[in-house]
């Protein structure tokens, strides 16, 4: 019975995927040789663009892995393919090996048993990882165990013209401004990721006790708790950009609105992409950012590997290498990408630490202890239902 | 030598051309009524065209959607027929019509984009009339790009549509004795529009109808250029079926497909609703006709169409150039009428990818038009010694790819083809691309080969030569000038592919439009320039060569270019 036992748990793992053991890393590697890793990953940003290709150029050199950058213009086209294919029974060799991914699409796809693993805790720079400062073993509230792999820390800061206004310490102060000055500020149309997430924040600093969006959304809880988010919105939309009858389709798509003169603020969930914007002659150079009194929202990007891939191995070697203190330093870096790095400064080594204190985080860049506070996200659930309610109050019955 | 191969390419031509549709129009039945077996879904049922009908953007995306295909329609076909009436024969309509193969090769989302860029309120010419003459700093929070109304979507449908007419009214125009009919139209006093109007439009409009009705399904469902100029609050129906399909839920794919199906029954509905205003219309201008009024003070109609048709053009070509200045541009704040520096930075970030696109692209375009050009040759060589010419309902098999929406056919055939396990990869996006290819090539190369001078046949065969010799050494050579217009019309048209690509290549077959427009949502300017001119680049080179190389070739026979 015993045996049995043991022969099933052992059997479990092979019927669920093939043969190397992600802790074997000198199979993982010999596997991935030769290897072509397909990573679906939002495509709207030059920069970001770059990195990957530059990712990809390092895991050829290194393992003779070969990464296409597969562009969306959504996260939810990668989920929605892993889907289809388990439907029409793809069970292997699927057309996506590697979801840059986090929040309500990773819980979706950890829920429905489309992802790989659990990998991310064998993989080798694992160790650098800062697993106690930065939340990258739970996401959106949903435990990671192992089924995605950290690469970038994002904070909400806002960018704003220095020339035409101050920071500003709450998002009532925000809308005190932009009743004073219409037509200035505009945010991503939800459910873009950005738009929610401007959403989530008005509601966390709007909330007296925002301990509640810890836990999921109940149809009792989800009114009244939501209820002062819809009289700020009431509020600020007509003081909107086109009245708020028209929004940008991304973050990204806020910085040429702000070098347009269109806008005096937005938002964005990363801290020195403005002094990255700036280097890239995209925005002005009098842009800086701040934060709210109280904090802002703050969270990780992943990658995740479906369960179909064919190239996990290869897969792997990538998230590996995006961890690796050369890559995240460079991401960091605002001349190239400015993210946040997940990695914990006194893991590293004094040659690896020196990559990091080497990097001049740029004009509109807020210090780490600048930055402060950093506020949880609130459960996917909320996200959720204030997306579709959004969806139905404001995006498309003006 | 009997060819044993040429006979079944009619009905081969046929199988690849109307097979994808209808499969995928299967592919596309049976999720909207709640079938989806391995998505853990069985039906029938109607739960999906429920949740459709609760969606709340939905009477105002189909709103979109008709006024959209309805309003492109009408007011291209308006301003290309008074423009036609008015103008043709003179030298300023020579002029126009010598840009007309560029403007048409212009893929779609490149010209949004120009279009975009320039009326924008932060657009160039607001660039260049600020602070001068408005006195703007900042530019004006009006809303132009993506109205909730979609003025400005149909605007830029207008533009691009505007050149394809024109040059079906052309090649209509030679088989309804114009020239004549105006002549005496003129001597019997009647005005230069209005005698055309009487006279030659409702002849002409019988040879370009099925046209019209592309133009009318396709500005109902067009998703490139909606996602570029339409408006988001809510899209038109087209943008949110595949929005619907990008969703990670289940449902949403059973709410994509019937949402689908509705879009399907919008443009038959629309098709029929048409049908019923061109038999109104002829009632209505029979009576005209006959009353007699020679409409003698038409000129400033000439006026207004000449002046529509040239805004029309200028705005391709101007948004063309301004995609140029941005796509060397360092900062360049408003209103500043040009960049404050030049660079070449844009070009090099961008070069791998775009050279990767571009291979890709060419690959595709290429492999699929050869296909579609053997296709064709074979069907009208068959035509030809079977002594059958394509009857009526022939001609509208050959439109239906291009009738039904691609919004209702792509979302099944993307299942279908998954279910087969041959959804990785360009192969099934070249057969996709086919559909599309395929009915343009051949209408393109039809009227030519069919009016080649068949004494020239007589002749070789005289000498001894065989139906198959003829066809290679004789009749192809002769129409080399036609035989390569129609292979760049079926380079553009693949080049200009967007929905067909993105659903049937599931996001691993990267093409320069695809790619072009997944940078829309980035708003990145620069980047969005350089992806535009490539695209442009791509669809417009082959139209270049056609026009050199049978000048080359002919250089010392001259009197074949006439064949």
């Amino acid at each position: 019975m015993k045996s049995l036992a043991l022969l099933a748990a052992m059997a479990l793992p092979l019927a669920a995927h093939a043969q190397t053991d992600p802790a074997d890393w000198d199979a993982v590697t010999a596997a991935a040789k030769g290897q072509t890793v397909y990573w679906n990953a939002w495509g709207g940003s030059t920069t970001t663009n770059d990195f990957i290709a530059w990712i990809g150029a390092k895991v050829q050199d290194e393992y003779g892995v070969t990464l296409e950058h597969v562009k969306l213009t959504d996260t939810a086209d990668a989920v929605t393919r892993v889907l289809a294919e388990k439907q029409a029974g793809t069970d292997t060799d699927g057309a996506i090996d590697m979801i840059w991914i986090n929040g309500a699409n990773f819980a979706a796809m950890k829920d429905a048993g489309l992802l790989f693993g659990p990998f991310a805790e064998q993989l080798p720079n694992w160790q650098y990882v800062d697993v106690d400062g930065k939340t990258v073993q739970t996401d959106f509230t949903v435990p990671v165990e192992g089924f995605e792999s950290p690469w970038a820390m994002a904070q909400v800061v806002f960018d704003y013209n220095s020339e035409v206004l101050e920071p500003m310490g709450s998002m009532q102060a925000i809308l005190d401004w932009s009743t004073a000055n219409p037509g200035r500020f505009t945010y991503p149309q939800p459910p873009d990721f950005l738009g929610t997430t401007f959403l989530k924040q008005v509601l966390v600093d709007t909330l007296v006790d925002a301990s509640v969006l810890q836990q999921p959304a109940t149809d009792d809880n989800y009114e009244d708790v939501t209820a002062p988010l819809w009289a700020y919105l009431d509020a600020l939309t007509p003081t909107l950009w086109r009245q708020g009858r028209a929004y940008p389709a991304t973050g990204t798509a806020m910085f040429p609105l702000i070098a347009d003169r269109e806008i005096d603020l937005s938002i964005s969930f990363s801290p020195g992409a403005a002094t990255a914007a700036i280097a890239n002659d995209e925005l002005p150079d009098t842009v800086r950012t701040f934060v709210l009194d109280k904090g802002t929202i703050g969270n990780a990007s992943f990658v995740a590997i479906p369960y179909n891939s064919g190239s996990f191995e290869g897969a792997m070697v990538v998230a590996n290498a995006l961890l690796s203190p050369e890559a995240q330093a460079r991401a960091q870096d605002p001349n190239i990408l400015g993210y946040g790095t997940v990695l914990a400064m006194d893991k590293l080594d004094a040659d690896q630490k020196a990559l990091f204190d080497a990097l001049d985080l740029g004009i509109a860049t807020l210090s780490p202890e600048e930055l402060g506070t950093v506020q949880a996200e609130p459960h996917p659930s909320w996200m959720t239902r204030i997306s579709d309610d959004w969806t139905a109050r404001y995006g498309v019955a003006q | 030598m009997k060819n044993r191969v040429l006979p079944v390419v009619p009905a081969l031509t046929l199988l690849v051309m109307l097979g994808p549709v209808l499969a995928g129009l299967y592919g596309t039945v049976l999720p909207a009524f709640g079938h989806l077996p391995a998505g853990g879904l069985v039906g029938p049922n109607l739960d999906a065209f429920r949740a459709l009908l609760d969606w709340p953007g939905l009477p105002r995306s189909v709103m979109l959607s008709l006024t959209t295909g309805i309003g492109t329609t009408v007011i291209a076909l308006a301003l290309v027929m008074l423009l036609v009436a008015g103008w043709s024969g003179t030298r300023a309509f020579r002029a126009l019509e010598r840009l007309l193969s560029p403007l048409l090769s212009v893929p779609h989302a490149a010209a949004a984009f120009g279009l975009a860029f320039l009326i924008a309120p932060s657009g160039w010419i607001a660039r260049l009339l600020s602070p001068g003459i408005t006195g703007w700093t900042n530019p004006p929070d009006w809303l132009i790009v993506q109205d909730p109304l979609g003025l400005t979507l149909m605007l830029g449908m207008v533009v691009k549509e505007m050149p394809f007419l024109l040059l079906m009214t052309l090649a209509a125009l030679g088989q309804t004795d114009a020239a004549r009919a105006r002549a005496i139209a003129s001597a019997l006093g009647y005005g230069r529009t209005t005698g055309w109007l009487k006279t030659v439009f409702p002849r002409v409009y019988a040879q370009i109808r099925l046209p019209v009705y592309v133009v009318l399904a396709y500005g109902m469902s067009v998703v490139d250029v909606a996602l570029i100029l339409g408006p988001n609050t809510p899209p038109p129906l087209s943008v949110q079926i595949v929005r619907w399909m990008g969703e990670p839920d289940f449902t949403a794919r059973l709410l994509a497909s019937s949402a689908a199906l509705l879009q399907l029954a919008l443009v038959v509905g629309a098709l029929l609703f048409w049908r019923l205003g061109e038999i109104i219309v002829a009632t209505l201008g029979l009576r005209w006709i006959t009353s007699g009024h020679r409409g003698a003070s038409d000129a400033p109609l000439r006026i207004a169409a000449l002046s529509a048709a040239s805004i029309a053009a200028l705005s391709i070509l101007l948004g063309l150039v301004v995609l140029a200045v941005w796509s060397f541009s360092g900062f360049w704040s408003f209103p500043n009428a040009l960049p404050d520096a030049f660079s070449l930075k844009t070009w090099m970030r961008q070069s791998t990818g775009v050279l990767d696109a571009l291979g890709e692209t060419a690959l595709i375009a290429g492999s699929v038009t050869l296909l579609a050009l053997i296709l064709t040759i074979g069907c009208l060589e068959a035509e030809y010694r079977q002594r059958r010419n394509l009857t009526q309902r022939g001609l509208l098999l050959l439109y239906l790819p291009l009738l039904i929406p691609q919004t209702a056919f792509l979302p099944g055939l993307q299942s279908l083809l998954l279910n087969v396990g041959a959804d990785i990869g360009r192969a099934p996006v070249m057969l996709a691309h086919l559909v599309f290819v395929l009915p343009y090539v051949f209408l393109s190369l039809a009227d030519p080969f069919r009016a080649w001078d068949s004494r020239n046949a007589s002749v070789a065969a005289a000498l001894g030569a065989s139906p198959d010799g003829i066809l290679w050494r004789v009749r192809l050579p002769m129409l080399l000038r036609p035989v390569l217009t129609a292979v760049a019309v079926g380079l553009s048209v693949s080049v200009g592919q967007y929905l067909p690509t993105l659903l049937i290549g599931g996001g691993r077959v990267a093409t320069l439009t695809t790619e072009a427009v997944a940078l829309t949502s980035g708003g990145d300017r620069r980047a969005i320039a350089v992806w535009g001119l490539m695209q442009t680049g791509a669809a417009l080179v082959p139209f270049a060569l056609a026009l050199i190389i049978p000048a080359l070739v002919w250089r010392n026979r001259k009197g074949l270019s006439h064949g």
